[in-house]
């Protein structure tokens, strides 16, 4: 009962976030100079004054404002997000089409830098103020300082071009003709250089926060007690230490995630990873806005679904919280 | 004193202050040191570094002096991480300081806008607002001041709510101060040390944000910025690692040193406001 009601209210109030998001774009829109029929145009639309009278019409610019916007969310809210004259695509096909390889890309960059960082923290709050915790704690600080797409890029040149181990370029190998297990091994093989560069900064933020957390749950009475017991040292820090200490640090992966996606657009542009982050970079340049603010607004609802997902996750691990609510 | 003592003696603190100072002296002397500016095409494109008298970075695509451009850029990447943190503050110190201090719907109000701000994925709304409003300097600097204010909310929030219930707060309502008054004079400056960690953090992360526009194609045109230089470098990158290799380092040098002095001044101002950093 509690979790039917929880999940009804954490999606009630992601349809208001995206409604809010959706009113956002519309007055995105009317905030670029020139009238927001030439801008959704683009570059494409302003040679065709007939598009352009196509889309006066479809946003209504006759219209008193409120009726503008209505018409805009309403036109959102059916899952309509317009048309990319740039690419001649409805602007929904353009994005499902490219979602998949994103959530490849996301997914596996955000196990990594989660297990990653965790069993980074857990080693470095064992071992706090020795060699081991100092290397940790110094290679976390030089990621969380190092911009994704020059790490991404420097990944490229030692792995990619000097030592050729791995692809740095594109989601499989063209034109192979690989099916089944070949391909899914090629797909894997490209995908390892995107994911690691992507997941490297939010590694170093996860492995900070378990180490602080860790550390600090270690203060605790009932680790005390644990120790009185007699348990042996390795048992209370997986038991008893690391089961509490991962609260905090589910909350933040959660929050993180949405940031992921956003990274996402570097990531694949170093990469030219065939995702949505990449369809947002290839439209910057063609000033294709009506697919910006599409691949905006999935970026945000992608995030919204991350946090639902994380809110349960937490449900689960602590049974307490769905007491409270 | 005690506060200098602290931070000198934290070495990682004093090492991140040295290499600002170092990259602060380079922005500011950049016009004397480089007169022909970031633009000047010096010598023959891609000459590889340590190869030619007075061009030890080399040149890039066009001939231009890439170490020019990296101390030109430097001036940049300082400029829209102060000016755009700054701006957050503005933004986020009011309206944390609103809602911690009356509460109740204020405080409601002001937490769910916030929490939508935190809710869109950031460097998406920076990228849209820096496109939809044209690359410029006030643009990228107002996008990132936009998507960077809401943990500030937050943390001078939870600042100013533990701070008015203190007795000293109530005997300022007893002496009859205004509300206004106990807010700005009595409650606000004891919560100065937590944000200006948190405001040395986020000058980092804006120097990140801003490099990371400015390789997409996002920077002000007129403008030499490291993330420029490293995305003009990106499809020439298998012939001529050096271009995207020393604007990234620098950039790592500088927001480490943002990250370290940040670290300094958390450890030297409060011991346990560590905890209370995150949001």
């Amino acid at each position: 009962m509690a979790i039917a009601v929880a999940i009804f209210s954490r999606l009630l109030k992601a349809a208001i976030t995206l409604l809010a998001i959706a009113i956002l774009n519309f007055f995105l829109v009317h905030a670029a100079p020139g009238d927001p029929a030439t801008v959704l145009a683009g570059e494409a639309g302003a040679a065709d004054p007939q598009m352009i009278a196509d889309l006066k019409a479809r946003f209504g610019l006759d219209q008193p404002f409120y009726i503008q916007l209505a018409r805009y969310v309403g036109n959102i809210m059916t899952l309509d997000l317009g048309y990319s004259f740039r690419q001649g695509q409805p602007v929904l096909d353009l994005i499902m089409e490219r979602l998949p390889a994103t959530l490849i890309l996301t997914l596996t960059a955000f196990w990594i830098s989660l297990l990653a960082g965790v069993a980074l923290g857990v080693a470095a709050s064992a071992r706090v103020g020795k060699f081991t915790d100092t290397l940790i704690t110094g290679a976390a600080l030089l990621f969380y300082a190092t911009p994704l797409y020059w790490a991404a890029l420097m990944a490229v040149l030692v792995f990619s071009v000097q030592l050729g181990w791995l692809p740095g370029f594109g989601y499989e190998t063209v034109g192979s003709g690989y099916g089944g297990l070949a391909r899914a091994w090629d797909i894997l093989k490209h995908l390892i250089l995107p994911a690691l560069t992507l997941g490297l900064f939010f590694m170093a933020v996860y492995m900070r926060m378990t180490r602080a957390s860790m550390l600090e749950v270690a203060q605790q009475d009932f680790v005390k007690t644990a120790k009185a017991k007699g348990l042996a040292p390795s048992i209370i820090r997986r038991r008893h230490i690391l089961r509490n200490a991962l609260l905090p640090v589910v909350t933040l992966a959660g929050l993180q995630a949405g940031q992921l996606v956003g990274g996402a657009v570097l990531t694949e542009t170093v990469f030219a990873w065939p995702g949505i982050g990449r369809l947002m970079f290839e439209s910057l340049a063609a000033r294709d806005y009506n697919t910006i603010l599409g691949v905006f607004l999935v970026s945000a609802a992608m995030v919204i679904v991350f946090n639902i997902i994380t809110d349960l996750v937490y449900r689960l691990i602590d049974p307490r919280i769905g007491q409270k609510a | 004193m005690t506060f200098w003592k602290r931070f000198i003696t934290n070495r990682g603190a004093l090492f991140g202050l040295a290499i600002l100072i170092a990259v602060l002296l380079l922005a500011l002397l950049a016009p004397l040191l480089f007169p022909r500016g970031p633009w000047a095409m010096v010598q023959r494109p891609f000459l590889v570094p340590f190869s030619t008298d007075g061009l030890p970075l080399g040149t890039d695509t066009l001939g231009r002096d890439v170490l020019a451009g990296l101390v030109y850029g430097a001036r940049v990447s300082l400029l829209v991480g102060l000016v755009s943190t700054v701006m957050a503050l503005l933004i986020g110190v009011p309206l944390g300081a609103l809602a911690g201090f009356y509460g109740k719907w204020v405080d409601e109000a002001a937490m769910r806008f916030t929490e939508f701000f935190q809710t869109i994925p950031n460097f998406a709304l920076a990228i849209v607002l820096v496109a939809i409003l044209e690359p410029s300097l006030t643009s990228i600097t107002i996008a990132i001041a936009i998507v960077s204010w809401p943990p500030v909310a937050r943390l001078v929030r939870a600042e100013v709510m533990s701070v008015t219930r203190r007795e000293y707060v109530d005997a300022a309502r007893l002496a009859g101060l205004s509300n206004m008054h106990i807010l700005v004079r009595q409650v606000l400056p004891n919560t100065v040390s937590p944000i200006i960690v948190m405001a040395s953090l986020m000058v980092a992360t804006a120097i990140l944000l801003e490099s990371s526009l400015s390789f997409l194609g996002l920077g002000d045109p007129n403008i030499m910025s490291w993330g420029f230089q490293i995305g003009a470098a990106r499809t020439v990158i298998r012939s001529a690692w050096w271009l995207s290799f020393f604007p990234g380092a620098a950039i790592v040098l500088t927001v480490l040193a943002l990250n370290l002095i940040g670290e300094g001044l958390n450890d030297a101002l409060n011991p346990h406001l560590s905890r209370k950093g995150r949001s």
